[in-house]
């Protein structure tokens, strides 16, 4: 929670957010149809990496001052900690994300009937993407550069969300049904939220070698 | 068994137990190797439809296949290493990662060449290719990982954790890719009922896949042999060997 008193570090990956989706009209071409066509996958892309550039927030300062390891050290389920550390960065990056991200779709062209399938599927995976990111950063705090090569480790681990929520999205531009799309992110959420704790609960321990 | 496990898994006694395993394993490829190539190149007859240029599925099928079998080795040794503590077994993480790049590259490089008489294209966005990269770039992560500590078994036991996490990861992954986009051709092997090659195809490719099988075995035994003498070189039975050899 100390992530509230510095809120220029967490704001910096949503202007990241906001400014890569203004660069792709300007990178590709203004052209409304094109941008409106290409809007689900700019924003999904984009989102990835804003969630990625946040990521090594959630352990480092702990690391540096040494206080994760205290909280290891406590009694007391280290999964539920984790879990915590997890949530938190979610509220501080992934509902942030899932404000802007249909302001950002306006400037995208992007049909206003479908935003509200943008909302729900940025709702449900981007959990999953702090979930997935946080192995990432747990396997790699003890290296000096860690942040490429967590990135690295993780990206591929995001295709299936990527994957799902663009389709939902496309699906539900074209007047589609989408609810099953939900539901596979839905069931992807709870079995990364039941798992991954874990995960980063050895990877740590791994780290702290 | 635990007992079994561990004195398997001894740095010393593997290396006297794999000596023999690498030597037979070695041969026995060999041998295969010559025959399916032989088969496969010479004896099966061309395809009605693509010709001469099938042949190459000789060695694209079964590189493919190991891409996938090799995780699946190495995952499973990320467990032993974790649960077990086991030194050979990391050892065995971190060599299986190269090699299962190395053969999902080959898969890769031998279905764009195979792609272009017949597809016209080096590379089609398919679900099947698009899943063969992200397994590449998921050894990429492991091997990344796995180097990047200056202690070697701390660098193992993080490279476990990701490989397990990926083995989880990996048929979500596939699944997703493939209601995304599907052009490559349906498997011809695995299939319940009759498979839909004829016999005179099938058997090469069958042998080359033994053959790649027992390839990458004494590979694994070479590599993983040598890694053992590098990181026991302080251990009095590797200086015993060292003065023998020399």
């Amino acid at each position: 929670m100390l992530a509230i008193r510095r809120r220029r570090e967490l704001a910096n990956p949503l202007v990241f957010f906001v400014i890569v989706v203004s660069l792709f009209p300007l990178g590709v071409s203004p052209d409304k149809e094109l941008l409106s066509q290409m809007a689900p996958g700019v924003i999904w892309v984009t989102a990835l990496l804003a969630t990625l550039m946040s990521m090594d927030v959630m352990f480092r300062s702990d690391y540096d001052d040494g206080s994760l390891e205290q909280l290891l050290l406590l009694p007391g389920p280290k999964v539920l900690l984790i879990g915590a550390k997890i949530t938190a960065h979610w509220a501080s990056i992934g509902l942030p994300l899932v404000v802007l991200a249909p302001i950002m779709s306006l400037l995208l062209y992007f049909p206003t009937h479908a935003i509200g399938s943008l909302v729900v599927t940025l709702l449900i995976s981007t959990p999953i993407l702090s979930l997935l990111g946080s192995v990432g950063v747990a396997l790699t705090l003890s290296l000096r550069s860690g942040g490429i090569l967590s990135s690295l480790l993780i990206l591929p681990f995001y295709i299936p969300v990527l994957i799902f929520s663009t389709m939902a999205i496309n699906a539900s531009a074209n007047s589609l049904p989408v609810s099953g799309y939900y539901a596979l992110l839905g069931a992807f959420l709870i079995i990364s939220a039941l798992l991954i704790p874990f995960a980063v609960v050895a990877a740590l321990r791994v780290s702290y070698n | 068994m635990m007992q079994f496990i561990h004195k398997y898994g001894s740095p010393r006694y593997y290396y006297q137990w794999s000596k023999g395993w690498q030597k037979w394993l070695s041969i026995i490829t060999v041998v295969l190797l010559v025959i399916g190539l032989y088969q496969g190149f010479f004896v099966a007859p061309p395809d009605y439809q693509q010709g001469e240029s099938y042949r190459i599925i000789f060695i694209h099928v079964p590189a493919a296949w190991m891409s996938m079998f090799v995780y699946m080795v190495m995952a499973f040794a990320g467990i032993m290493a974790l649960v077990w503590r086991i030194k050979v077994a990391e050892i065995v993480v971190g060599e299986c990662a190269i090699l299962g790049a190395s053969f999902t590259a080959m898969a890769l490089i031998t279905g764009m060449l195979w792609g272009k008489p017949m597809w016209g294209t080096y590379w089609v966005w398919d679900a099947r290719l698009t899943s063969e990269l992200v397994l590449l770039f998921l050894y990429f992560g492991v091997i990344a990982l796995h180097g990047a500590f200056d202690d070697p078994r701390t660098g193992a036991k993080a490279a476990s954790i990701l490989a397990i996490v990926g083995v989880i990861n990996i048929p979500i992954i596939k699944y997703s890719v493939e209601w995304w986009n599907t052009l490559h051709q349906p498997a011809t092997v695995a299939k319940f009922d009759k498979p839909s090659m004829h016999i005179s195809m099938l058997i090469p490719l069958l042998i080359m896949a033994v053959a790649f099988k027992t390839y990458f075995l004494s590979l694994l035994f070479m590599r993983s042999r040598s890694e053992v003498l590098a990181r026991e070189k302080n251990a009095s039975w590797v200086k015993e060997i060292l003065k023998e050899q020399s």
